[in-house]
């Protein structure tokens, strides 16, 4: 049957029409692919990430580590409670700081400051860093993930806007900021 | 009844449904098939129905939005009326569903039903598994608690670690940089429309195919299945020795999909509905996160791999598995079908499920995972402190204050992620009890910079008495010569 609406003139049109289809198709395709990607396009040359404050400085004491929080630079209408992101805050002495991403380089997970032990801890999988951050023991392959940061008008102020992962965006070294 | 009879007739002139149907439901099945080991595919469709209905009427009440998800689920635990019912059921009923869909995996994998002419049904099968996880995966984040949270934050690492693409997978399944609102939306379209829409297209096709080519005969131990000959062989079979899957075979299903359906509603009814847990605040650090049931054994494994085990492990590891079953079909489409004259089918059953229930066992307990209240929860028992010296109690206090408890466990009480140190004396003397305290090794950090060094001569004193009664404390074999050969020449001087 087949065959025979192929040598028709019908066939010819069927074809066309597949192929207008197709063509419609694709033109549409456009959009959608773009729509669905938005979030990987949107994310090119950093621009999730902005400089937010944490606190003034006088906010942290010397020689502790704090933990503090700030509003997620994207901030969208039905983020709720997610919006706010801790981090933990080291003051070395004066104006040296040091901002920590809670998230454990192994998987993610919270990970705790013990101040008596000057450690912090992973409670998923045992992760254990030193307090500048260095990888002491555990599953973890690199130590915490670090915010860039600076001190603005006495404020405490760091690069923000990303999940901190442990894939090779989240290299330690390199030209890109560690937390992105 | 008349009427009933008439107004079916009338519906079926224009649907002409009734003769196809009557034809699928009484299809000749081989007599011992009807068994009640053939009844774990119809209970997982009956399960899978269950989680249909429920998931609606959730959906009646849930809100998917990442600020107001979890006082949704609130409500409907305490607010409207038999909420947590329905929420229990169609927990339960996720847990009832992966349990059953392994089963049924298991049955048919040892009664050799993936083979010819019934590779694609298995194949269809083995997304479907997969299908199912993912279900119960997205429905887990759905609870949007602390535990979703934070499962969310692991998914988003291992996928970061895919080379090259792992920032774009990251991005694309949180919906943005973070996890935040856009996230949660997104696993809702996952687990509501996408999913379970590919759910039921790929249920009607595995079905088609049962229907289709014929449930699978009861193995016989040396009747081995050809290309050339088996369907001729299987409608021989039926013809036979075989009866009308309406009403001969299907009351079995019937009891058994009853009997499942009783029991997830007895475990809700018992149990109660799963969670939520704690608010899923970011800001709240102090939360242990841990996966679902069935994503326990995945836990154990991120725990006890190597780390540099670790990465290969997670991107190769689930596409070998993967590729395995699929291929299974091809590798072994022909020959035995008999579990009985299949020895390492046997084998890597019983093997697979040993391992993936240790791992799920020990994720239970989770001896790796630091217990991070135990430095203050969890007092040094007396005994350890019954007689001993004003410096031993101060280390003790120093083994107390410095988060030691958190991974050494006394008396079985504290952390399991080191070693028990009940009897570490016997063991370590005392140069070695220093040299780990101060340089960590072995997974335990270095605390040289962080004790000083009254407070390590304290805490290794008070550690050199932990040895059990009568056990002598472990010594430097070399010094005691030493020590002996001084004493020796000191008493022999005149």
């Amino acid at each position: 049957m087949f065959d025979k609406v192929n040598d028709s003139r019908r066939g010819f049109l069927v074809k066309l029409g597949m192929v207008f289809n197709g063509l419609v198709a694709s033109a549409l395709a456009v959009p959608v692919g773009r729509y669905l990607l938005s979030s990987v396009t949107r994310g090119r040359s950093n621009s999730y990430l902005s400089w937010v404050s944490l606190g003034q400085v006088s906010d942290f004491p010397e020689g502790e580590t704090r933990l503090a929080t700030f509003k997620n630079p994207n901030v969208t209408p039905t983020d709720g409670e997610t919006a706010q992101i801790p981090c933990w805050v080291r003051r070395v002495e004066g104006e040296q700081f040091q901002v920590f991403a809670v998230n454990c380089a192994h998987l993610g997970c919270p990970v705790r400051w013990f101040p008596q032990s000057g450690l912090f801890m992973c409670p998923c999988h045992g992760g254990v860093y030193y307090r500048d951050g260095s990888r002491a023991s555990g599953p973890p392959e690199r130590g915490l993930f670090e915010y860039p940061h600076k001190v603005d008008n006495g404020l405490v102020t760091i690069h923000a806007g990303e999940l901190p992962t442990p894939g090779p965006s989240a290299a330690l070294n390199g030209e890109k900021p560690s937390c992105v | 009844m008349r009427v009933i009879y008439k107004i079916g007739e009338w519906f079926d002139q224009r649907l002409q449904l009734a003769a196809p149907i009557r034809e699928a439901v009484e299809h000749p099945v081989p007599r011992n098939t009807a068994s009640w080991w053939y009844v774990f595919g119809s209970a997982a469709l009956t399960v899978f129905i269950l989680q249909f209905v429920t998931g609606i009427l959730l959906a009646l009440i849930y809100v998917p939005s990442a600020g107001e998800a979890w006082s949704s689920l609130q409500a409907l635990n305490h607010d409207v009326t038999l909420g947590w019912f329905i929420r229990a059921l169609h927990g339960w009923g996720s847990n009832f569903m992966l349990a059953i869909v392994l089963i049924h995996m298991v049955q048919v994998f040892l009664f050799g039903a993936y083979k010819f002419p019934r590779e694609l049904t298995w194949i269809v099968g083995v997304f479907l598994l997969l299908v199912t996880l993912g279900m119960a995966f997205t429905g887990q984040v759905l609870r949007f608690d602390q535990d979703a949270y934070w499962g969310l934050g692991i998914g988003a690492s291992i996928a970061s670690r895919v080379p090259i693409i792992g920032p774009v997978i990251v991005k694309l399944m949180l919906g943005g940089p973070t996890i935040a609102g856009a996230t949660l939306s997104r696993f809702f379209t996952l687990h509501v429309f996408v999913i379970p829409g590919t759910l039921i297209g790929l249920v009607a096709l595995h079905l088609l195919m049962v229907l289709k080519l014929g449930i699978n005969e009861w193995p016989m131990p040396g009747r081995l299945v050809r290309r050339a000959t088996y369907v001729n062989e299987y409608h021989e079979l039926t013809k036979k020795d075989g009866a009308p899957f309406f009403p001969y075979a299907i009351w079995k299903d019937m009891f058994f999909a009853a009997m499942v359906l009783a029991a997830v509603a007895a475990c809700a009814l018992f149990f109660g509905p799963f969670g939520p847990g704690g608010r899923p605040d970011p800001t709240i650090i102090q939360t242990v996160p841990r996966p679902d049931y069935f994503f326990l054994w995945l836990y154990a494994l991120l725990s006890l791999l190597p780390p540099s085990m670790e990465t290969p492990a997670l991107l190769i590891g689930p596409v070998v598995v993967i590729f395995i079953l699929l291929l299974l079909p091809f590798l072994s489409g022909e020959g035995e079908k008999s579990w009985k004259r299949r020895p390492i089918a046997v084998l890597t059953v019983l093997l697979i499920a040993i391992v993936l229930g240790t791992f799920t066992h020990m994720a239970e307990t989770a001896p790796w995972s630091p217990h991070m209240n135990a430095w203050s929860g969890d007092p040094i028992p007396q005994k350890f402190l019954h007689g001993s010296t004003a410096l031993e109690r101060q280390g003790a206090l120093v083994f107390q204050a410095k988060q030691c408890r958190n991974c050494h466990s006394l008396e079985e009480v504290g952390g399991e992620r080191g070693p028990s140190l009940d009897s570490v004396a016997v063991r370590l003397n005392q140069d070695q009890l220093i040299r780990q305290v101060i340089q960590g090794g072995g997974n335990m950090p270095a605390y040289g910079k962080n004790l000083s060094p009254a407070e390590t001569t304290a805490l290794v004193a008070f550690l050199e008495t932990l040895r059990p009664v009568g056990h002598a404390p472990a010594r430097d074999a070399s010094r005691a010569v030493v020590l002996e050969k001084n004493s020796e020449a000191t008493s022999t001087q005149p």
